[in-house]
């Protein structure tokens, strides 16, 4: 056995999906098979600025886009989420689990001409992912050591077998840095962190704040014949009305992350200079969801939590408010993740009816308005379209005789009142799944994950031993079989517990020019290095 | 004429000396509020941070929240950044990774690039309009300008930059749709002039549309009411010209408030316009603050506002100086 991810075959949706897009691909995209030509500039958009361009330090979506560029992870994620080698060239694992060995590739500089090397890969590991990296000490957790018995051998040694690692292995996640420009820094305020030094595709130039980050190829790359760019430059563009004129008059070729505005898709899918691109978000895996903030009453009573259900129409809610871009979750996992994702799983289908008698047998009689209760509501402050969503739930509620009060924060109220405060009825949020529900799904659902002021934690407070016993055994089971059993399981607990209404699975797009080619189509796509592209006739 | 414009040099000096004696104190009171008023936004710079990282550990906060210096106390806090502000020195922003001096000195010059090009077009072209429209008064020219007038002063200025660019950089493509430089290519010397010249056409004539609206109505305003005085009725009856009359008489004794508004929005220049740095992509002062605000990067925000008061109080001096230069009633003290 290798890696979890190595044993799963390639779905059947995503071998259709694949067939039947390339029929559609733009004329240099069929020609795929053709020599990339090399050479040009791409002029990328990114929003917002990245606080730093050392993903591994900062990270955020904008970072990575840039950051992929620059560093390699020790693996990469094919198209049907098969790990494949980057600075690693092959893996194993010891038969307990506790111990991971990764051989190394021996024809890997730094940008400054040192060797990389296996202490790198320790540094990395131990000093910065498992130190600073906002989420790489609970998913490295159990990682104890890190040996090198040769320049181009590193060996993990966990204290209990981790699986959820082999989600985090990839260069979007968790970065390789260069031990002698670090070792003795704080990492965090390394002033490398805004002129990094990488293995990667690309060199850093130079970054003028608010206006552009320019990347050169890198000419002695390992990866033979890439990247076919000379230059990379991201611009910042805050205005996503002024992102889409952009990309209309060809100023810039490719915006990897909320290109434009979910009502301006379908113009720019029309468009035969202009490609829109869903795929690539499977590893982030956007998940939807409303919850209810079991501290307070009614909320405890199942009863409320399933006319709620009953009462969203999540059709509907992703044909209009998200224009079609979405579509109804039918758990925490999203369905494209085969691997983990159960089906059957119990469901609340849209019934009025159903969701006003329950309403009464929980005690909650309308009165003289039609209201039987007053609550309020906190939609996610991460964009317009979540706000637009929230007035769906006010409406969709008063059917039920729920009347509901909109909040709407700016991003740092939001963050305070909902995650540090807990001053909320209801909240509806998307969280990512992350490639492994360990890292993106435990944290809705944990009672250990009620972490006062840490955002995207489990804000609806729900402490289920049930749940709890569930999840602690995901986190420690060696044997993916029975992992993926009790991952299956949490899911099924998760709907009958309800203590937040899974909505939709939601799509996130790139948008770029027809005539790039080699667009990285991997679950971390959107996020991933441009060393695959070239500018086609 | 000419003896008008001078001012007596000591009584200027002399007032300027007190003038920077008020400044100093009005500078520090404007900073400590700031200091403790920005604090009372909910939130701070480690949960925004955590934010876009998707998700976080509570050591990770800690962590940020220690390097940001955000766990000390807030008098410990206020006396450093006390501390460091004598010494000229405005701190470091985290969110951008650099020195919050260094920040402003990169996109200050940018603003003020667009904000003064503008400006200078506005009052150009709001003269010439608000002189035009008094002079014919209910005439068609002042309809017309007055109907032009009111739409530039009605209009949300992000749309006429979006029309703009649909219209000049989508349709037409005769001009870039924003950024301050051409990316694909690197020009260098004249060719790199007209390239930013080039890319400030769209946003400095959407700023433009607003302001040339301000001042075409109050120069129209001032000089209507001065069309009515005394000395003007004079003049005519002595036979003088309507033009020289217009420009010589009325339009000079109308300048004052014109003098009032471009010293205001010259203080708030360095704030320069969100909307118009957003919708073009314009790297400048007014979208660092803005985004600062939203990222409760308060180091940076401090130091915006810290130079903007500064600005306001330095403009204000030059516009009290230029009445005295313009109407020899009004002295300096």
């Amino acid at each position: 056995m290798t890696s979890p991810f190595e044993t799963l075959a390639l779905s059947r949706r995503t071998l259709l999906v694949g067939a039947g897009a390339s029929l559609l691909l733009p004329a240099a995209a069929r020609r795929a098979g053709a020599a990339p030509a090399t050479g040009g500039t791409l002029v990328a958009v990114l929003d917002p600025e990245p606080a730093g361009l050392v993903a591994g330090l900062t990270i955020s979506a904008p970072a990575v886009a840039v950051s992929a560029n620059i560093f390699d992870g020790l693996v990469e994620y094919d198209e049907g989420f098969k790990l494949k080698p980057s600075l690693a060239t092959s893996w194993e694992t010891s038969a307990d689990g506790t111990v991971i060995t990764f051989r190394l590739r021996n024809d890997v500089t730094w940008h400054d001409g040192t060797p990389f090397t296996s202490a790198d890969v320790a540094y990395s590991l131990l000093e910065v992912t498992k130190k600073v990296h906002p989420r790489g000490n609970a998913v490295f957790a159990n990682l104890t050591a890190v040996d090198t018995p040769d320049p181009h051998t590193a060996v993990l040694r966990f204290s209990r077998p981790s699986p959820v690692v082999w989600a985090a292995f990839n260069g979007t996640e968790t970065q390789i840095l260069p031990k002698h420009l670090y070792e003795g820094t704080n990492p965090l305020t390394n002033p490398l962190n805004g002129k990094p030094i990488g293995t990667g595709a690309f060199v850093f130039k130079e970054w003028v704040k608010g206006e552009r980050i320019v990347l050169e190829r890198n000419p002695n790359y390992w990866d033979k014949g890439r990247p076919y760019l000379d230059r990379v430059v991201f611009r910042i563009i805050r205005d996503p009305a002024s992102r889409a004129a952009a990309l209309e008059t060809g100023e810039a070729q490719y915006i990897p992350l909320n290109p434009v505005p979910l009502s301006d898709v379908a113009r720019i899918k029309a468009s035969k200079d202009l490609v829109v691109e869903t795929r690539g978000f499977e590893g982030p895996a956007p998940m939807y969801f409303f919850d209810f903030n079991l501290r307070r009453e009614p909320f405890g009573d199942i009863r409320v939590r399933q006319a709620f259900a009953h009462a969203l129409n999540r059709k509907a809610l992703a044909e209009t408010v998200f224009y079609g871009l979405a579509k109804p979750a039918e758990g925490p996992v999203p369905s494209y993740q085969t691997q983990f994702f159960a089906t059957d799983l119990p469901q609340y289908d849209y019934n009025i009816a159903k969701a006003e008698a329950l309403l009464d047998a929980a005690g909650l009689k309308k009165g003289s308005d039609g209201v039987r209760l007053r609550i309020d509501h906190i939609p996610s402050a991460y964009g317009e379209d979540y706000r637009r969503a929230g007035e769906y739930f006010k409406q969709a509620l008063k059917r039920i005789g729920v009347d509901v009060t909109l909040r709407n924060y700016d991003l740092p109220t939001y963050i305070k009142v909902v995650f540090t405060e807990y001053d909320f009825d209801t909240h509806s949020a998307w969280y990512s799944a992350y490639p492994d529900p360990q890292i993106g799904v435990q944290r809705r659902y944990w009672s250990q994950a009620i972490k006062k002021g840490t955002p995207s934690s489990n804000a609806s407070g729900i402490a289920d031993p049930e749940i709890d016993a569930v999840i602690e055994r995901i986190q420690t089971e060696g044997n993916v079989e029975k992992r993926n059993a009790d991952i299956r399981e949490l899911q099924r607990l998760a709907q009958v517990k309800l203590p937040s209404v899974n909505l939709l699975e939601l799509t996130f797009y790139r948008a770029y020019s027809a005539k790039l080619s080699g667009i990285d189509l991997a679950p971390f796509g959107g996020y991933q290095s441009l060393k695959t592209v070239w500018v086609g006739a | 004429m000419a003896r008008a414009l001078q001012l007596p040099e000591g009584r200027v000096l002399r007032y300027l000396g007190l003038r920077v004696v008020q400044v100093v104190p009005t500078i520090l009171a404007i900073v400590v509020l700031n200091f403790f008023f920005l604090r009372l936004a909910p939130g701070d710079l480690a949960e925004v941070m955590a934010g876009e990282a998707g998700s976080a550990t509570p050591e990770y906060m800690a962590m940020l929240r220690q390097q940001f210096g955000l766990d000390e106390p807030l008098a410990i806090q206020f006396f450093k950044y006390m501390g460091q502000l004598f010494q000229l020195n405005l701190g470091y922003s985290f969110r951008n990774s650099m020195p919050v001096l260094d920040l402003i000195l990169t996109r200050a010059p940018n603003t003020a690039l667009l904000m003064l090009s503008s400006l200078v077009l506005a009052v150009a072209l709001g003269i010439l309009f608000g002189a035009i429209s008094a002079q014919w008064r209910g005439r068609w020219p002042d309809g017309v300008l007055s109907a032009v007038s009111t739409i530039g002063f009605a209009t949300p200025l992000f749309w006429v930059g979006l029309m703009l660019i649909v219209l000049f950089s989508v349709e037409l493509r005769w001009l870039p749709a924003g950024g301050m430089r051409d990316l694909q290519q690197a020009h260098t010397g004249l060719a790199a002039v007209g390239d930013v010249a080039l890319h400030m056409v769209l946003p400095v004539l959407s700023l433009a549309f607003f302001y040339i609206a301000i001042y075409t109505r109050l120069t129209r305003s001032a000089m209507l009411e001065v069309l009515e005085l005394d000395f003007v009725r004079t003049a005519r009856a002595k036979g003088i010209a309507p033009l020289p009359i217009a420009v010589r008489h009325v339009l000079r004794n109308a300048l004052l408030p014109i003098v009032t508004m471009t010293g205001l929005q010259l203080g708030t220049l360095l704030s320069g316009s969100v909307v118009i740095e957003t919708v073009f992509a314009w790297p400048g002062m007014g979208r660092l603050a803005f985004d600062a605000v939203f990222q409760r990067d308060i180091n940076l925000l401090l130091g915006v506002l810290f130079f903007s008061s500064f600005l306001v109080i330095v403009s204000n001096l030059a516009t009290d100086l230029v009445y005295a230069l313009l109407d020899p009633r009004i002295d300096v003290r």
